[in-house]
C-alpha cells in the first residue's frame, strides 16, 4: 500500500516534470503519430467546416492538409479538432493540436504573452457589422443604441469597444462561446446586428434562415490578419508551417499548378527548379524531403487554387482577392523567395 | 546502540517501536510529501511557462479590460474597468443569479413538494409530473428550451409587448420604469425603517401574549400596514402636500429597442427560470421525504387538539420536518449556485463566461484564471453550507 503511494506520487511528479519536453521537437512527434493535429473552426463555411460526410474543406483546412502533404505526401493524415474561439489558444499551449489553423487574428500580445508564434498570415482581413434589411440601417455609424451579438475570447470583442468608444456611441454587446451560439443568437433576432471579420460575415450570412434579408455594412474597423499559429520556441515546426504557405504563394506566382507540377519539374527556371527540389536542398534543411512543394502543389494545389475553390468564385461565398491578392496584382500576399 | 537500549530498559522500549511517535512520524513524511508534490508543480508549472513564453503571475488583473459586459451590476466600462473589475462584474452576476434563484426555488419546491401529498388527487398528480418531468431532462436542456424556445419567441423591439404600469416585454428582455429618487426621498426610507421595526417590536409582542395568555393578535395584517401601508400612506400625503419624493423614468421607443427605464436581460431570466424549476424538482422530492418522515400521530393529535390542516402543516408538521429537510436542501442549494455556471451556454454573463471565456482567452493566464474561478466556487459553496448548518443546528431537536 505504502510503496504504491510512493509510486503514485513519483509518477505524479515524473508527468510534471516531463510536460517540459513538449516545446520542442513538433515534427519528430508528428512523424511518430503518423498524423498532423489540426485546431480548426467549429464551423465556417469556407475557412473550416466538416461536410455531413465528415470530410473537412476550407482555405485553413487546406493549409493543415498542405503541412500533412508536405511531411506525408499524404493529405488525408489530419486530424481536425474544431475548437471554440476561447479554447483555442489553450488548446495550442497544451499540446492538444500541433498547429492551430483557425481564422486566428495575429497580435502583439498573443505572439508575445500567449507563448504563440504566427508564422504566416493566409488571409487578410477587416471585422464588419451585418444588420437585417429592413433595420433601414446602411453605416455602421447608425449603430448607436443597437445590441450586437459577438463571439467571446475574439479580437472582434475588443474592437468592437473601441470602435463604439472611438465614435462616441452606445450598445449592448451579447457574447456567446461559439459562433454557432452567436449566429443563431442573431438570427432568431437577440441583436440588431452581428458582427465578426468580413469572411466571417459573407460566411454566416449563408447560413441565416433568410440569407437576403441581411446586408452587410461597407465599414471595415479594424485589420485582422489571420494565419496559423504554433507554439512558441520550436522554430523547425514554425519554419515547416511559414514554407508551406509560402510555397502555396509562390507556386501560384510561378504558374506552378495542381495539374501541371509534374511537367513544371522539368522547367529550366531556377526559381522554379529551387521550389520544386530539383535544384538545391531547400527542404531537407527544414525537416522535410526535396520535393516537399511538389507533394504540397500536387495534393493541395497552389494559394490562388485553394483561395478560389473555397472561399473565391469556385465557392458559394464569392468573396474577390482584393487584399489577398498577389502583391504582383496589387494585393498583400508576398511569396518570401526560396534560396 | 538501539539493541541496546532495548536490552538494557525492557520496560522502556525503543520510541522507535512506539506507535504513537511512528503514527506521528509517518502523518509527517505524508504531509511533507504532498507539500513537495504541490511545490514541485508549482514550479513546474511556472519554469514550463517562462520556457513557453507564456506569461504568468495575477499581474493582469490590473490591466485594461478592453471589452464591454452585458449585465453589469457596478461600473465597468471597457475604457476604464481591469480584468479584476471584470472579475467582479461576473461574480455578482453569478451571487445575483444565485441568491434569486436560491429563493424563488425554496418556495417552488415546497409547493411542490406539498402538493404531491395533497389529498387532492389532481394536485398530488400534477405534482407528480412536474417532478419526474424537471428532474429527468439534463438542466442544459432546459437552459436552451427556456432561452431558444420560450424567450426567443417573444416580439421584436418594434412590436414590444406593452403590459400597462410601464412594464414592456420583447425579445431583447423585461422593460419597466426605473424609479429616480429625490433628494427628499429619505423621508420614504425612513418611515420604511421604522415600519419594519414596528413590525418585529410588535411579532415579539404578540408572541409573548399569545405565549402568556392564550390570546391571538393579527400578526399578518399588521405586518402588511407597517411595512407597505405606513410609507404608501407617507408618499400620498408627501405628495399632496406638493413634494415628489420618487418619480419614475419609463422606457421609450429608441431606434433599435426601448431605452431608458430597466432592463431585464434574456439571458438572465431563461438561467432563472432553468435553475428555480429544476432545482425545485429536487427540493420538492426532499420536502416531501421530510415531511413523510413526521410520524401520522403528530399529525393526528394535532387535528385532536382541533387544528385545521393548513395550521396542522405550519404549526406541527413542518416545524419538525426542517431537520430532515435543511441538510440535503443545502445540497440542493449548492447545486444551483454551480450549476448557474451553465451560463456559458446561453450567454449569460456570469462569472465562467466573463473570466473563464474572454478574460482567460485574452490573457492566456489559463492556469491563474481557472484557479481563481475553482477557489471562488470553494468559497460561495463553504460559506453557503456554513450558513445552512447553523441554522440546521437552530432548528435540530435538542436532545435532553
Amino acid at each position: 500500500m505504502k510503496k504504491a503511494l510512493v509510486s503514485i506520487a513519483f509518477g505524479l511528479t515524473a508527468s510534471l516534470f516531463a510536460t517540459g519536453a513538449s516545446a520542442q521537437a513538433t515534427l519528430a512527434s508528428v512523424k511518430q503519430k503518423g498524423f498532423l493535429t489540426c485546431g480548426s473552426n467549429t464551423g465556417l463555411a469556407g475557412f473550416g467546416q466538416p461536410d455531413a460526410q465528415g470530410n473537412w474543406t476550407g482555405l485553413d483546412v487546406d493549409l493543415c492538409r498542405a503541412i500533412a502533404a508536405a511531411i506525408f505526401d499524404d493529405p488525408t493524415k489530419v486530424r481536425f479538432i474544431p475548437l471554440a474561439a476561447k479554447d483555442r489558444f489553450t488548446a495550442l499551449q497544451s499540446g492538444e493540436v500541433d498547429v492551430l489553423s483557425r481564422n486566428s487574428t495575429m497580435t502583439m500580445s498573443r505572439d508575445t504573452q500567449l507563448g504563440l508564434d504566427f508564422p504566416a498570415i493566409n488571409y487578410y482581413d477587416g471585422q464588419g457589422f451585418m444588420v437585417r434589411k429592413k433595420l433601414g440601417v446602411s453605416s455602421a455609424k447608425e449603430l448607436n443604441g443597437a445590441s450586437i451579438c459577438t463571439q467571446q475570447g475574439t479580437t472582434t470583442e475588443l474592437n468592437l469597444a473601441d470602435y463604439f468608444r472611438a465614435n462616441n456611441m452606445k450598445y449592448e454587446v451579447v457574447a456567446f462561446a461559439t459562433s454557432d451560439e452567436t449566429f443563431k443568437a442573431y438570427d432568431a433576432g437577440r441583436c440588431d446586428a452581428f458582427t465578426t471579420d468580413a469572411s466571417g460575415l459573407y460566411s454566416e450570412r449563408l447560413r441565416a434562415s433568410a440569407p437576403d434579408d441581411h446586408i452587410v455594412l461597407p465599414e471595415i474597423i479594424s485589420k485582422e490578419p489571420l494565419g496559423p499559429a504554433v507554439r512558441h520556441g520550436d522554430n523547425q515546426w514554425g519554419d515547416i508551417v511559414r514554407w508551406t504557405h509560402m510555397a502555396m504563394l509562390n507556386a501560384e506566382e510561378l504558374g506552378v499548378t495542381k495539374a501541371n507540377v509534374e511537367q513544371m519539374k522539368n522547367s529550366d527556371n531556377p526559381e522554379i527548379k529551387r521550389l520544386l527540389g530539383t535544384e538545391g536542398k531547400f527542404g531537407e534543411a527544414t525537416g522535410l524531403t526535396n520535393d516537399w512543394a511538389v507533394r504540397i502543389i500536387k495534393h493541395v494545389g497552389n494559394y490562388g487554387e485553394v483561395f478560389e475553390k473555397n472561399v473565391g468564385e469556385g465557392s458559394r461565398l464569392k468573396i474577390k482577392r482584393g487584399q489577398n491578392a498577389l502583391w504582383t496584382k496589387g494585393g498583400l500576399q508576398y511569396g518570401i523567395p526560396v534560396r | 546502540m538501539q539493541t541496546i537500549a532495548s536490552q538494557t530498559s525492557p520496560p522502556k522500549k525503543s520510541f522507535l517501536y512506539d506507535p504513537k511517535v511512528r503514527g506521528i512520524f509517518y502523518q509527517v513524511v505524508l504531509v511533507a510529501a504532498i507539500v513537495f508534490l504541490f511545490y514541485v508543480a508549482a514550479t513546474n508549472a511556472i519554469e514550463n511557462l517562462q520556457r513557453a513564453k507564456i506569461a504568468s503571475g495575477f499581474g493582469f488583473l490590473s490591466n485594461t479590460a478592453g471589452f464591454d459586459i452585458s449585465q453589469t451590476l457596478v461600473q465597468f466600462s471597457a475604457a476604464g474597468g481591469s480584468y479584476g473589475d471584470a472579475f467582479l462584474v461576473g461574480l455578482l452576476n453569478t451571487l445575483i443569479v444565485s441568491a434569486i434563484g436560491i429563493v424563488f426555488t425554496t418556495i417552488l419546491g415546497f409547493l411542490i413538494g406539498i402538493a404531491r401529498l395533497s389529498r387532492n388527487w389532481m394536485v398530488a398528480k400534477v405534482a407528480m409530473v412536474y417532478v419526474e418531468v424537471l428532474r429527468n431532462i439534463p438542466l442544459l436542456v432546459q437552459l436552451l428550451f427556456w432561452y431558444i424556445a420560450v424567450l426567443g419567441a417573444l416580439p421584436q423591439p418594434r412590436n414590444s409587448l406593452e403590459m400597462g404600469a410601464g412594464f414592456y416585454l420583447n425579445s431583447r428582455g423585461l422593460f419597466m420604469a426605473r424609479p429616480i429618487y429625490a433628494s427628499d426621498a429619505w423621508v420614504l426610507i425612513a418611515v420604511l425603517a421604522v415600519g419594519l421595526v414596528g413590525t418585529f417590536v410588535y411579532r415579539r409582542w404578540a408572541r409573548k401574549q399569545q405565549e402568556q395568555t392564550g390570546r391571538q393578535y393579527p400578526v399578518g395584517k399588521v405586518t402588511l400596514a407597517l411595512v407597505l401601508g405606513l410609507p404608501v400612506l407617507t408618499w400620498v400625503l408627501l405628495a399632496l402636500a406638493g413634494a415628489n419624493p420618487v418619480s419614475f423614468e419609463l422606457p421609450r421607443k429608441g431606434t433599435f429597442n426601448l431605452t431608458g427605464g430597466m432592463q431585464i436581460l434574456p439571458e438572465f431570466v431563461a438561467l432563472l427560470l432553468g435553475l428555480v424549476t429544476y432545482t425545485a424538482a429536487f427540493i420538492a422530492e426532499v420536502v416531501r421525504a421530510g415531511i413523510l418522515a413526521v410520524s401520522k400521530g403528530q399529525t393526528e393529535a394535532a387535528s385532536s387538539l382541533g387544528l385545521t390542516p393548513g395550521q396542522t402543516l405550519r404549526l406541527v408538521v413542518i416545524p419538525q420536518a426542517m431537520r430532515v429537510i435543511i441538510p440535503p436542501l443545502t445540497s440542493q442549494y449548492l447545486n444551483l449556485t454551480k450549476n448557474s455556471s451553465l451560463a456559458v451556454a446561453i450567454g449569460y454573463p456570469d462569472l465562467v463566461q466573463v473570466f473563464m471565456g474572454t478574460v482567460l482567452n485574452q490573457t492566456g493566464q489559463a492556469i491563474e484564471v481557472v484557479v481563481i474561478t475553482m477557489g471562488v466556487y470553494l468559497t460561495i459553496s463553504l460559506v453557503t453550507s456554513f450558513v445552512m448548518n447553523i441554522y440546521n443546528r437552530r432548528v435540530a431537536i435538542v436532545e435532553r
